[in-house]
C-alpha cells in the first residue's frame, strides 16, 4: 500500500467498528444484527445513524432490525438479498458460526453481501471474548470472498471495496478485521466521502441484484432440491464466478487508489526488496510486522512481510508476484488453531501455493495471537530470527512459553521498536470513572486538533465492579503501526490512589517519564504515603512527579466523584500537545460534544472542573530517599492452595502472559472456590453490625450480592479465643435460644453497595436513619474486621436439619456457595444465584448461559462458586449462549441415567450389600432436607463397603454411587437467553416434562453485552436499539410456560417479597417436572443507584408492573387452582415505579410527548396483565365456584 | 331578572395589565396541561399564572441523568456502555418555554409565568427565555428556605432585593414577586423590593411542609391543601401594606369563596388567586365563584371590583390598631369571655 497525497477529506479518530459501520450504513439498505462482543458496535453505530435519520447514499434511511440470534439475523440477511435489497449485518465468533447455514445459501446463490467481522476467538477450553481469527477460518469453507483488514484506515477502505467487488463478482464477502485490537482501537483515519462511496458503488449492479431478486412479477424458483443426477455439476457452476473474483477485486482497489490515493493489493509486500527471509500474515498483526520490518530493514536486515488482504479466494499468481523472488525462508503465522491438521489454515495455503507453482522455498508456519495475547516486535524478531537457523522449527507458537510440547520460539522481549519522538501514555482509571471516555476524546483532540498521528485502546479487567483500566494513548509525528500494548511509557497517570498498593503501574514507565497521580495527599505529604515499590522506581527511574487532588477539585466544581476531564486537563498541561489555551479550548469542545445533549448544567459543571484543575496541579519535589514502610500487597494471602499461589495470582497481578503452558488445565478444568482468596478491597465503606439493635432477621444477609455479610449459631464454647472486637449475642431462634448469633461481614470482599443497609427493616429508635446494619469507612476496620472474618469462618455452620428452610430468618445460616463474585456492586442478580446455592448448591449441577452470569460466574482469575466443609459445591459450566436449556437438561438426563444405572446395579447387588440397606437406597424418601442427609449417610455405607468389593459392578457402582442422592440441576441465565436466543430450547424444556430448574434472572435487557434491547425489555423503557422507547410490550414468558400447564412457573422479585422468592426456589425444586423462576433483576442498566434495588422491586410490585405468582402444576392435581397471586392489586401508578430509572426518564427528558404516549400504553399493558391475572387466580376449579 | 355582569364592573388590572375579573388560577401542575389552560378561561377566569420552571430541579434531572449514563458506561470491554446515545438533547427550560408558547396561543387572557431559579445566572437566563416565550408577566417564585445558620436574615432580605433589581435591568416584563410570610419586617421588606422595581408582591407563598409517617419512621412529603383561615395572615399584611407601596398586591392561599374574594379586594389586594379551590371543587367552580361575587356585590350594591379595593385597609379603617397588637389582645379578650 502506498500512502495517499493529502487531501481534503475530514480527519477522524474513530475505532474500527465506527468505521467499518460508517461505510456499511450508507451502501446498505437492509441491516439484521444480533449483539455479540465485539462486533456489537458496529450495529449500535448503525442503529443510532438511522434513529437519527441519516440516509445511505440512494438517500434512503436503511432498515436496522436486532432479532433474537445471529442464526435469525442471516436468516433475515438472506431473505433481504433475496427479495433484491442491499443487505449487511456485523458478527463475531460464535455468532459466525450460527451464520454458517445461510452463508453456504447466500454464497451458493451468488447474493453480493459483505459481514463485518470483528474477529474474535471461538469458544472453545473456555470462552473468550478477544481477537483471533478462529471465527472467520471456521467460515472459510462457505464460498465466501475473505478480505483482511489491518488498520482502521484499512477497515474503513476494505468496506467499500468488498462491496464494490461482491456487487461485480457476485460472491459474497466477510470483510474481517481483529476483534478489539481492531475494533476497539481509536486512530486517526481519513474518512472516504459520500462521492467516494458513489464513484465506488455502480448502481447497474445494484440494479442487476435486483432484477436477480424474488418477484412475483417474474416469478423463478431459487432453493431447490437436487438429487445425485445434477447436484455435482450445479455446485461446479459458479466456478467461473470465483475463479474471476481476484482480478474483480483487484481492479476495486486500483479504482479506489486513482479516487483515494490509497493503493491496496491482493498481497501486499513492505520491506527490503532483496529480502531473504519473509513473513506472512493478516490482520493487526501485520501492522506490527510492517513497524519491525522497517525497523529491522534500516540497520541493514533482510527481511520483508508479505501481508495477505484477499484470502479467499486465494489467487497464487498473485501471492508469487508478491513475494520478493529472493526470498529463501518463509514463515507463516496464524492468528488460529486447527488441532490434528497437517498446519493451520494460511500456512497450508501458502505451502499449496508454492507447490503447485513448483516454487521450492524453506516454510514454517507457527501460531501467534490467540484471543488478543499480544504480538509484539520483539516477537516477530524472534520469528526472523529463526528464520535465520538452518531448520527452523515448524508448526511453531510465540508469544508464549510452551513447555509441554516445546512448540514455542525464544525471544528477547525487550527488543523494542518504538518510535522515537512519539508520546507513549499509560493511564491507570476505574471503570465507570470516565478515564477510558476521557482519553477517546484527548486521542480525538489530538488526532483532529494537532498534526499528529493518533491512536489510542483501552484495557479492562474482568470484574465489573471495581475495575481497573489501563488507557494506552500513542500519538507523534510519524505513522502508527504499533498495534500492540505500550509497556515503554513516558507518561504514566494514576487515577486512583488506591491502585498504587495493588498495581505496580511504573513498571512500564521509562528513565525520565512523568507520573501524574490523583492523590488526597499534598505534594508534601503524598511522599510518605506511596509503597516502597513506587517510591524505588521515581527515584530510581528520575520520573517527574506530578500530584492533584482531583476528588476535591470535582467536590468543588459540582462533579461528585467524577474526575475525568479533571485528569485529562492535567494531562494537556503537563505533556504540552497543544498550547494550553488551546488545549483548554478542545476539551471545552468535546465536553460540549460529549455531554451537550445532556444539557447545560452538565457542561457547565465540567467547564468548571477544567478551569479549576490546573491551579490544583502540583509538581512534587521528590525526596531523596525511600521512606515507605509498606509496599504493593501480595495478590493473595500465603493460606492460599497451591494453585491459586502459582496460578491465580499471576494472573490477579496481570502476569498470567508469563504462565506456561504447563501450567494450564488441559481440558478447561478450574478449581472452584478461588474467589475468597482475592482480596480487593474495593469497598470505600463496609456495613457494621448494630448487634444490640439487631432483631436477627437475616434480610441483610439475604440481599447481600456478594455473600460478604454470614451468620452463624452456634454453642458459646467457640467464642473462645475471640479476637477483641469480635461480636457475639443470645440467638433469637426459641429453639436456639442457649446459643449465640454472630453476623459478620468480610471487610476486603465487600464491594460497599449498601443494599443491606437499605433493606434493614430495623430502625433506632433515638435516631431514624441508624440501622441494625451502617456504613462505616473501611480502612480502619480493614485488620480488626479481617480478624473477625477469619475467627467467624472457623466457627462450625448452623446444623441445616435443625433448619426451617421457609424462613427467611433460617436461610440467613445457610452457607453461600456462591461468594465474591465480580458483578456489579450492588447487582440484583446475585442474591437470587447465591439463595439458589444456599438451599441446594451442595448437590448442584449449573448450566449458565453466556452472559453477565457466566462472567462473574466463571470469568478468570477467580470463580466464585465455593464448597461446604465436606468439600461439596455447585459444579457449574457454560457451554454457549443459545444452547443453555438443552445443555441443562442433557445434564439432567446424565443424571437420571446414572441415578436408573445405581439403581439396577444396588438391585442386582443386594444380596451382597445388605437387603435392608439396598432397600432403603432404593425407596429414600429426599423429599427432605433430612431424607437427603439420610441417603447421603447410606451412600457413604454403601461405598465402605463397596471398597472392599473387586468385580465389575461393584466398581461400576461406585463411581456412581453418588447419584443415588438427590441432584439438582439449574439451568442459570439472562432475559437475552432466556426470551431471545435460547428461547426456542428453553420452551423445548419446559415441554419434556424432566426435573430441571429454570432461573431467569431478568434484567430486561442484554445487559452484559451493554443494553441491547429484548423482548423482555419493557414498553416506554430506552435501550440499544430502542433508542427512542421500545414500542412494544414485554413478552410474557411466564404465561408462555404455564400455557403447557406442566411447568411449575413463578415471577418472583426479592426486594418485594422475599419469602414468596424463598417459597419459589423451594417449591420449584421440590416440584418433579420443569420449573422456571424468572426473577426481578435491577441492573446497573437500568440507571439508578443501585442501592435502592431493593426498594425499585417493591415499587415494580406495587405498581402491578411485576406482579407476584406461583403457578404450581402439583395443585392442579390436588384439585386446586394451580395459579396463586401472591402480590396485591396496584396502589402505585406505573410512573412512580418507571420514572426512578434512567432507561424510562431518559426518554422523558428528550422526547416528552413520545414518553407519554408509551407511558399511557405500558400502563395498559400493566391493568390488562392485572386483570388477566386476578381472574385467573380467582377461577373456579373442576367446575366449582368462582373464588 | 338583572344582568349584574353589566351593571357590576368587575375587572380590575394587574401588573399593568386589564383583567376581566380578580380571579386568578395560581401557579400549580393543573397549569401544566393546556387543556386545563383553556378551561379556565373558559370558566372565567382573569389571568392565570403557570406553575414554576424550576432550575433547581432541571439541573438535578440532568445531573442525575449525566451520573447514571456515565456510571454505566466503561464497565467491562464488553459492556462501554449500557444506553444508547441520547436521540435528541434533553429537554432544560425548553419545555416550558412551549408549554408557555403554547397557551399564549391557546388562551387570550393574560399568561404569567413563574421562574424558580436556583443559580444567578439561571433567573437572569430564564427570565430572558420566559419574555421572549411572550409571557405577559413575570412572577418570580423565590421559594428559599434557609436552612444554613450562619445565614442571617439580612443577606436572605438582600439576595431576593437584589435578584429583583437584576431581574428588572434585564426584562422589560412586568415582575411580580410571592414571598413567603417569614421576614422579620414584612412592610420594611416590601419596601425594598418595591424600591427594587417589583411591579407586584404575591401574599403568601405556601410551602411544602414534611410529615412523618410513623409506621415506617420516614419523613414523607406532604401537601395540604389550604382552608379559608389561611386567609387571615393574607388579608392582614395586605391590608397594612396597601397605599405604602407602589406595587401591586396579590393575595394567595386561602381564598375559597366569593366573600373571600371580596375581603381580598377589601384588604388592598388587586386579584384573588387559587389553587385549592379549584383542586377541591373543579375548574368550573371559577364561574361559580365569579357569579357568587357578583351577587354579593350586587346585594352590598358595590359598582366594581375597583370600588372596594383597599377600603378596609389599614388606612382605611377606622382602627387601624386593629391590624396591630391591640387586635391580638382583643382577640385573647373575647376568647376569655367565653
Amino acid at each position: 500500500m502506498t500512502s495517499s497525497p493529502a487531501t481534503t477529506r475530514p480527519k477522524v479518530t474513530i475505532d474500527g467498528n465506527e468505521a467499518a459501520a460508517y461505510v456499511a450504513h450508507q451502501i446498505n439498505e437492509v441491516i439484521a444484527i444480533y449483539p455479540i462482543t465485539p462486533s456489537s458496535n458496529m450495529g449500535e453505530w448503525a442503529d443510532q445513524w438511522s434513529a437519527e435519520h441519516k440516509p445511505n447514499i440512494w438517500g434512503t434511511v436503511p432498515t436496522v432490525i436486532e432479532m433474537q440470534s445471529e442464526g435469525g439475523a442471516a436468516g433475515a440477511l438472506h431473505g433481504a438479498l433475496q427479495a433484491g435489497s442491499l443487505s449487511t449485518t456485523f458478527t463475531a465468533a460464535q455468532g459466525l458460526l450460527l451464520m454458517i447455514p445461510n452463508m453456504y445459501k447466500i454464497a451458493g446463490e451468488l447474493s453480493p453481501t459483505v459481514f463485518h467481522i470483528a474477529a474474535r476467538s471461538l469458544a472453545i477450553h473456555a470462552l473468550s471474548i478477544f481477537g483471533d481469527h478462529s471465527d472467520v477460518m471456521a467460515a472459510r469453507s462457505t464460498g465466501f470472498g475473505m478480505l483482511a483488514s489491518n488498520s482502521i484506515q484499512e477497515v474503513m477502505d476494505s468496506a467499500l471495496i468488498a462491496q464494490a467487488a461482491s456487487l461485480e463478482s457476485r460472491v459474497p464477502f466477510l470483510h474481517f478485521f481483529d476483534g478489539f485490537r481492531t475494533s476497539h482501537e481509536v486512530a486517526k483515519v481519513e474518512q472516504l466521502t459520500v462521492q467516494d462511496l458513489r464513484a465506488m458503488i455502480d448502481d447497474d449492479l445494484v440494479r442487476a441484484h435486483r432484477a436477480r431478486a424474488l418477484s412475483p412479477d417474474h416469478p423463478v424458483i431459487r432453493g431447490t432440491a437436487q438429487n445425485p443426477d445434477v447436484y455435482f455439476q450445479a455446485r461446479e457452476a459458479s466456478n467461473p464466478f470465483y475463479l474471476a473474483t481476484p482480478t474483480i477485486v483487484q481492479n476495486a482497489m486500483d479504482k479506489f487508489a486513482k479516487l483515494v490515493g490509497r493503493q491496496y493489493h491482493l498481497f501486499d509486500y513492505v520491506g527490503a526488496p532483496d529480502a531473504e527471509r519473509v513473513l506472512i500474515l493478516m490482520g493487526s498483526g501485520a501492522e506490527v510486522t510492517h513497524e519491525t520490518v522497517e525497523a529491522l530493514v534500516a540497520t541493514g536486515e533482510k527481511v520483508g512481510v508479505l501481508k495477505v488482504r484477499l484470502y479467499r479466494p486465494f489467487s497464487i499468481p498473485d501471492f508469487l508476484k508478491a513475494l520478493p523472488a529472493s526470498t529463501k525462508s518463509i514463515a507463516v503465522l496464524d492468528r488460529t488453531k486447527e488441532p490434528g491438521a497437517t498446519g493451520e489454515p494460511l500456512y497450508c495455503d501458502v505451502v499449496t501455493a508454492l507447490a503447485e507453482s513448483g516454487v521450492s522455498k524453506k516454510v514454517v508456519g507457527g501460531r501467534y495471537g490467540l484471543s488478543s495475547k499480544e504480538f509484539t516486535p520483539a516477537m516477530v524478531k524472534g520469528v526472523f530470527d529463526e528464520l535465520k537457523k538452518k531448520t527452523p522449527m515448524n508448526h511453531f507458537t510465540i508469544g508464549i512459553k510452551d513447555d509441554v510440547t516445546h512448540t514455542s520460539l525464544d525471544y528477547d522481549p525487550e527488543f523494542s521498536t518504538e518510535v522515537p519522538g512519539t508520546v507513549r501514555a499509560l493511564f491507570y482509571g476505574l471503570g465507570a470513572d470516565g478515564t477510558v471516555g476521557a482519553n477517546k476524546n484527548s486521542i480525538k483532540i489530538i488526532g483532529e486538533e494537532t498534526g499528529n498521528f493518533a491512536q489510542g485502546y483501552f484495557v479492562y479487567d474482568s470484574k465489573k465492579s471495581g475495575a481497573i483500566t489501563v488507557s494506552h494513548l500513542r500519538f507523534g509525528p510519524r505513522p502508527l503501526h504499533s498495534s500492540y500494548l505500550i509497556t515503554k511509557a513516558n507518561f504514566v497517570a494514576c487515577h486512583q490512589f488506591s491502585f498504587l498498593e495493588r498495581v505496580d503501574m511504573l513498571k512500564a514507565a521509562e528513565p525520565g517519564a512523568t507520573f501524574l497521580l490523583n492523590s488526597p495527599y499534598g505534594p508534601d505529604e503524598v511522599w510518605d504515603h506511596l509503597p516502597r515499590t513506587v517510591q524505588q522506581q521515581i527515584l530510581d527511574k528520575k520520573l517527574k512527579f506530578y500530584t492533584i487532588d482531583g476528588y476535591e477539585v470535582a467536590k468543588q466544581t459540582g462533579m461528585g466523584a467524577r474526575i475525568n476531564t479533571i485528569m485529562q486537563t492535567c494531562f494537556f498541561a503537563i505533556s504540552g500537545v497543544l498550547p494550553r489555551e488551546e488545549a483548554i479550548a478542545a476539551i471545552k469542545h468535546t465536553i460540549e460534544k460529549t455531554y451537550g445533549k445532556r444539557g447545560e448544567s452538565v457542561v457547565r459543571k465540567n467547564y468548571a472542573a477544567v478551569d479549576a484543575a490546573l491551579s490544583h496541579l502540583h509538581e512534587v519535589k521528590v525526596p531523596g530517599k525511600i521512606t515507605a514502610l509498606f509496599d504493593i500487597r501480595p495478590p493473595v494471602p500465603a493460606a492460599a492452595p497451591e494453585f491459586v499461589q502459582k496460578v491465580t495470582a499471576k494472573i490477579i497481578t496481570g502476569e498470567g502472559d508469563d504462565l506456561p503452558v504447563s501450567a494450564m488445565p488441559v481440558d478447561g478444568t478450574f478449581p472452584s472456590a478461588t474467589a475468597q482468596w482475592e482480596k480487593r478491597n474495593i469497598a470505600l465503606e463496609i456495613p457494621v453490625w448494630d448487634e444490640e439493635l439487631c432483631i436477627q432477621c437475616g434480610k441483610c444477609i439475604l440481599v447481600c450480592p456478594h455473600g460478604v455479610i454470614r451468620a452463624k449459631v452456634y454453642d458459646e464454647k467457640y467464642l473462645a479465643g475471640a479476637p477483641p472486637t469480635f461480636k457475639a449475642v443470645p440467638a433469637r431462634w426459641k429453639e436456639m435460644k442457649e446459643k449465640k448469633y454472630t453476623l459478620q461481614v468480610a471487610p476486603e470482599d465487600c464491594t460497599g453497595c449498601t443494599l443491606c443497609v437499605e433493606f434493614c427493616p430495623v430502625k433506632s429508635k433515638s435516631e431514624v436513619k441508624h440501622r441494625a446494619i451502617n456504613m462505616v469507612a473501611q480502612p480502619p476496620l480493614r485488620e480488626p474486621e479481617a480478624a473477625n472474618w477469619e475467627f467467624f469462618l472457623k466457627i462450625p455452620e448452623t446444623d441445616r436439619q435443625s433448619l426451617s428452610l421457609t424462613q427467611v430468618k433460617d436461610v440467613q445460616l445457610l452457607r453461600p456457595l456462591f461468594e465474591f463474585s465480580g458483578a456489579c456492586s450492588g447487582c440484583g442478580e446475585t442474591p437470587y444465584v447465591k439463595l439458589m446455592t444456599q438451599l441446594f448448591g451442595d448437590r448442584a449441577l449449573i448450566a449458565n448461559a453466556t452472559g453477565c452470569s457466566s462472567i462473574y460466574g466463571g470469568n478468570l482469575p477467580t470463580t466464585p462458586y465455593c464448597t461446604n466443609a465436606d468439600g461439596r459445591g455447585p459444579t457449574w459450566s457454560n457451554s454457549l449462549f443459545e444452547d443453555n436449556a438443552e445443555f441443562g437438561l442433557g445434564l439432567r438426563l446424565a443424571v437420571d441415567a446414572q441415578n436408573d444405572y445405581a439403581r439396577v446395579l444396588v438391585a442386582r447387588l443386594s444380596s451382597v450389600l445388605g437387603d435392608d440397606l439396598a432397600q432403603a437406597l432404593l425407596h429414600a424418601d429426599q423429599t427432605t432436607e433430612a431424607g437427603i442427609f439420610a441417603q447421603r449417610e447410606r451412600v457413604g455405607v454403601l461405598k465402605q463397603k463397596l471398597g472392599g468389593l473387586r468385580t465389575a459392578e461393584a466398581r461400576d457402582l461406585l463411581s456412581v454411587a453418588d447419584m443415588l442422592v438427590k441432584k439438582s440441576v439449574w439451568i442459570v441465565g439472562g432475559d437475552g437467553w432466556a426470551y431471545d436466543i435460547g428461547y426456542g430450547g428453553l420452551d423445548h424444556v419446559l415441554s419434556t416434562g424432566r426435573n430441571v430448574n429454570l432461573l431467569v434472572l431478568d434484567t430486561e435487557v442484554y445487559s452484559n453485552t451493554g443494553g441491547q434491547a429484548s423482548k423482555s425489555t419493557p414498553r416506554a423503557a430506552v435501550a440499544k436499539f430502542a433508542a427512542g422507547g421500545k414500542p412494544t410490550g414485554k413478552k410474557d414468558l411466564g404465561l408462555m410456560a404455564m400455557s403447557y400447564g406442566t411447568a411449575y412457573v413463578a415471577h418472583i422479585a426479592m426486594g418485594a417479597g422475599d419469602m414468596q422468592t424463598v417459597k419459589a426456589f423451594l417449591e420449584a425444586e421440590a416440584f418433579d417436572g420443569p420449573s422456571l423462576l424468572i426473577a426481578y433483576s435491577h441492573c446497573i442498566a437500568h440507571g439508578y443507584d443501585l442501592e435502592h434495588g431493593m426498594d425499585q422491586q417493591k415499587a415494580a410490585v406495587n405498581s402491578g408492573y411485576w406482579p407476584l405468582f406461583r403457578y404450581n402444576p402439583a395443585l392442579s392435581a390436588q384439585g386446586k387452582n394451580p395459579f396463586l397471586l401472591d402480590s396485591r392489586p396496584p396502589t402505585l401508578a406505573l410512573k412512580d415505579y418507571a420514572y426512578n430509572e434512567t432507561r424510562y426518564t431518559m426518554l422523558a427528558k428528550s422526547d416528552p410527548e413520545q414518553a407519554k404516549k408509551l407511558l399511557a400504553l405500558a400502563e395498559q399493558d400493566v391493568a390488562s396483565r392485572w386483570k388477566l391475572y386476578d381472574y385467573w387466580a380467582h377461577m373456579p376449579v373442576n367446575g366449582g365456584e368462582k373464588k | 331578572m338583572i344582568d349584574l355582569s353589566k351593571t357590576i364592573d368587575l375587572s380590575t388590572t394587574y401588573l399593568g395589565l386589564k383583567l376581566k375579573n380578580p380571579l386568578v388560577a395560581s401557579a400549580s401542575p393543573m397549569c401544566e396541561d393546556v387543556g386545563n389552560i383553556r378551561r379556565m378561561e373558559d370558566a372565567g377566569a382573569g389571568a392565570v399564572v403557570l406553575h414554576s420552571l424550576f432550575e433547581e430541579q432541571i439541573e438535578i434531572e440532568n445531573d442525575d441523568l449525566d451520573r447514571f449514563l456515565t456510571e454505566g458506561s466503561e464497565r467491562s470491554p464488553e459492556a462501554v456502555t449500557h444506553f444508547p446515545e441520547l436521540t435528541s438533547r434533553v429537554l432544560g427550560p425548553e419545555g416550558y418555554l412551549e408549554h408557555l408558547r403554547k397557551c399564549k396561543k391557546a388562551i387570550k387572557i393574560p399568561v404569567i409565568a413563574s421562574l424558580n431559579g436556583s443559580s444567578r445566572g439561571g433567573w437572569m437566563s430564564y427570565a430572558k427565555q420566559i419574555q421572549q416565550a411572550g409571557a405577559d408577566a413575570l412572577e418570580l417564585n423565590i421559594y428559599y428556605i434557609p436552612v444554613d445558620p450562619h445565614v442571617t436574615g439580612e443577606q436572605v432580605e438582600l439576595n431576593y432585593v437584589e435578584l429583583v433589581k437584576a431581574i428588572k435591568t434585564e426584562v422589560k416584563l412586568p415582575v411580580a414577586v410571592k414571598l413567603g410570610p417569614h421576614f422579620s419586617s414584612m412592610a420594611n421588606m416590601a419596601q425594598k423590593l418595591d424600591a427594587a422595581g417589583a411591579n407586584a408582591l404575591v401574599l403568601f407563598n405556601r410551602f411544602y411542609q414534611p410529615d412523618y409517617d410513623l409506621e415506617a419512621l420516614e419523613v414523607v412529603p406532604n401537601l395540604i391543601l389550604s382552608s379559608s383561615h389561611e386567609l387571615l395572615l393574607r388579608l392582614h399584611w395586605i391590608a397594612v401594606l396597601y397605599g405604602q407601596i407602589k406595587a401591586d398586591l396579590a393575595l394567595t392561599g386561602g381564598i375559597h369563596t366569593a366573600t373571600d374574594v371580596v375581603k381580598a379586594m377589601m384588604a388592598g389586594s388587586k386579584v384573588a388567586m387559587m389553587t385549592s379551590a379549584l383542586l377541591k371543587r373543579g375548574i368550573n367552580y371559577l364561574d361559580t365563584l365569579a357569579t357568587e361575587l357578583l351577587i354579593w356585590m350586587g346585594e352590598h350594591e358595590y359598582d366594581s371590583i375597583q370600588q372596594m379595593q383597599g377600603s378596609m385597609s389599614r388606612n382605611a379603617v377606622p382602627q387601624p390598631a386593629a391590624f396591630e397588637r391591640a387586635n391580638y389582645m382583643k382577640v385573647l379578650g373575647s376568647y376569655a369571655m367565653r
